[in-house]
């Protein structure tokens, strides 16, 4: 194995320790365990005039949210605190040390969001009926999709992490992807929105993965509440696949970018930030 | 075979941020093993010269080499030559030194040659820089001077062949500091280049054997400790007490100034005659391109008492 590689495999465990050391990793089992109960208390109401249940429909819902804040927010705002506080100047400082470190963070964010899906995945399994894949070929599936979305969402969240600056920019990384999954139907049909704004969310990939996970978790008479009567299988995983290949084109310029701006004295100057602006 | 390129060399080298020009002619050339110490003034462009030594920006004007390399486009083969220690870190704060400095330490695996062992063996460098016993410390735990020591740690991890510590020894006391003098100068024995950053003069004159002046955007000075303190004042201070009345004089001949001082009537009391120290001369020196000014340095008159001491800041 290449020493990046295995020097980053070291990072991952190092920094996975840590976060399951902190009380910050109660969080990451919270999030699911909140989620859960919602599932379960809404497990019997009925959606709309369809023969799902509200819980149902959100059991694929929550996990595309859990990909994207683990993969967009969790990414960007690492990466905003590591160029703050000097990781990643230190990493310039070290042959091939970015590259190790970019290793790193794939592995740390593939466990990171995996992790709290597969408590849903399972717990709901338990609570609700009908929201796990009923075959094999299902499974598989499932398996596929997760890894899709995780390739094209961490891209987007380093593109997102090296373009603003500061806490505040993650404040507005959070409102664009929450706003988005507002506007993608991925708490409610979309189909219930406006036609126009149905457009404008087909461009974006929320809509395409939350598509995706109903497609896969979903009982196939659910394919009503969405556009065109329609699960869009190839358009879901060639819209994805796009998303992907753009992330991989933005990121490392994105990050390049930033990293050349790396110096001492832009640390210097984010330090005086913080101290005097108190983020 | 080529002949080894020298360790650094630069020539006109400029650097402007926005319409505040910072380096205007920077020119200067350091063999392989010099130990050289950067002077100058809060604000001179310091940081900013090695910076760009180090790669991290890039200079408006000017060539820069480092090891034969412009070191904003050399490779990764380059970097692992070179060893950096900045001006302030704060990063990593939750990794513990030991596990830290192994997992940097993996990197330079690959660049150890049948002479040099790469990286530095973890333990016996934390030994080095005096932190033996807080491997296990978390670096967010560590006080200032140790946190700077990891820091110097992690620029001796790959046994570089050039060195640069921007201000290594600022928040370090006494014990901690001459444990990083003798450092450096086992770091000297082994034909590693040093540019660091002080503004601690009698620090400087320690380890160096060559100090450059910046101020003003130029070195203004380049030599030896002793060049520096000939060239900038040939004044000592003479001060006594006649009758219980203090004088202080700064004087370019003070064995006449003495003569004609027991001539006159009256008990003369505590004596002292100082040579100007280096940092009395340094600091005539920066005054001086400061004002613009390029009078003879004695007859600014600057008297120790009047000095402000900059080595408490430092
Ligand atoms: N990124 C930047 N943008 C604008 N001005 C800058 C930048 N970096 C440095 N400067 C300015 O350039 C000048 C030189 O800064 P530099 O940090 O190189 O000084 P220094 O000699 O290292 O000072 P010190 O002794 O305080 O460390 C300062 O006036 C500083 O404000
Ligand atoms: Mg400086």
């Amino acid at each position: 194995m290449p020493t990046v590689v295995r020097a980053g495999l070291r990072r991952a465990r190092i920094e996975l320790r840590q976060q399951i050391m902190t009380p910050m990793a109660l969080f990451v089992l919270l999030g699911p365990a909140v989620m859960l109960a919602v599932l379960y208390w809404l497990r019997d109401s009925p959606l709309m005039e369809s023969a799902l249940s509200v819980g149902q429909f959100l059991v694929p819902a929550y996990l595309a949210f859990g990909i994207i804040s683990g993969g967009v927010l969790g990414v960007s705002g690492e990466i905003t605190t590591e160029r703050d506080d000097g990781t990643l100047l230190r990493a310039k400082t070290v042959p091939h040390a970015m590259t190790g470190h970019l290793f790193a963070k794939f592995f740390v964010s593939i466990v990171t969001t995996l992790l709290p899906m597969t408590v849903i995945i399972v717990g709901a399994s338990f609570l609700v009926d009908g929201v796990t894949p009923t075959t094999t070929w299902g499974w598989i599936r499932l398996l596929l999709l997760s890894v899709l979305t995780i390739a094209a969402m961490l891209p987007l969240g380093a593109v997102l992490g090296s373009i603003f600056k500061g806490p505040i920019a993650l404040l507005w990384t959070t409102m664009v992807i929450y706003g988005l999954c507002a506007v993608s139907g991925l708490f409610y049909p979309i189909t219930a929105l406006p036609v126009w704004l149905q457009w404008i969310a087909q461009v974006f990939p929320v809509y395409w993965l939350g598509l995706g996970f109903r497609s896969v978790i979903l009982p196939a008479e659910a394919v009503v509440l969405e556009i065109g009567e329609s699960w869009r299988t190839w358009e879901t995983f060639g819209m994805l696949g796009l998303w992907v290949v753009i992330g991989l084109v933005l990121a490392p310029i994105a990050l390049r970018r930033m990293s050349r701006r790396q110096s001492g004295s832009a640390l210097a100057s984010a330090r005086e930030r913080v101290l005097t602006r108190g983020y | 075979m080529t002949p080894t390129p020298p360790a650094i060399q630069t020539r006109h080298l400029q650097m402007q941020y926005g319409a505040t020009r910072v380096l205007d002619d920077v020119t200067v050339t350091i063999g392989r093993g010099e130990v050289v110490a950067l002077l100058g003034p809060n604000g001179a462009g310091k940081t900013t010269t090695i910076e760009i030594l180090e790669g991290f920006r890039v200079p408006s004007g000017g060539e820069v080499t480092v090891l034969g390399e412009t070191p904003h486009t050399a490779g990764e083969h380059w970097r692992a030559r070179v060893g950096v220690v900045l001006q302030s870190w704060r990063d990593h704060g939750k990794w513990r030194v030991g596990e830290f400095l192994d997992y940097l330490g993996m990197y330079y695996a690959d660049y150890a040659t049948p002479d040099v062992q790469r990286p530095w063996p973890t333990t016996d460098l934390i030994e080095r820089v005096g932190l033996g016993g807080k491997t296990l410390r978390r670096l967010d735990r560590l006080s200032g001077g140790e946190r700077r020591r990891l820091d110097v740690a992690v620029g001796l991890l790959g046994r570089p062949e050039v060195l640069f510590l921007d201000e290594p020894t600022a928040g370090f006391d006494p014990q901690a500091r001459r444990d990083f003098h003798e450092l450096v100068r086992s770091l000297s024995d082994l034909d590693t280049t040093i540019l660091l950053t002080t503004h601690d003069l009698t620090e400087a004159e320690l380890l160096a054997n060559r100090l450059l002046v910046l101020a003003g955007g130029s070195i203004v000075a380049d030599g030896s400790p002793d060049d520096l303190r000939h060239r900038m004042s040939a004044t000592a201070s003479v001060r006594y007490r006649r009758d219980g009345q203090l004088h202080t004089e700064s004087t370019e001949d003070p064995v006449s100034h003495l003569r004609e001082a027991f001539a006159e009537p009256g008990v003369i009391q505590d004596l002292e005659v100082r040579r100007a120290s280096l940092e009395e001369a340094y600091l005539t020196l920066v005054h001086q391109v400061e004002t613009g000014a390029d009078t003879d340095p004695a007859s600014f008159g600057i008297l120790p008492d009047e000095l402000p001491d900059e080595r408490e800041g430092a």
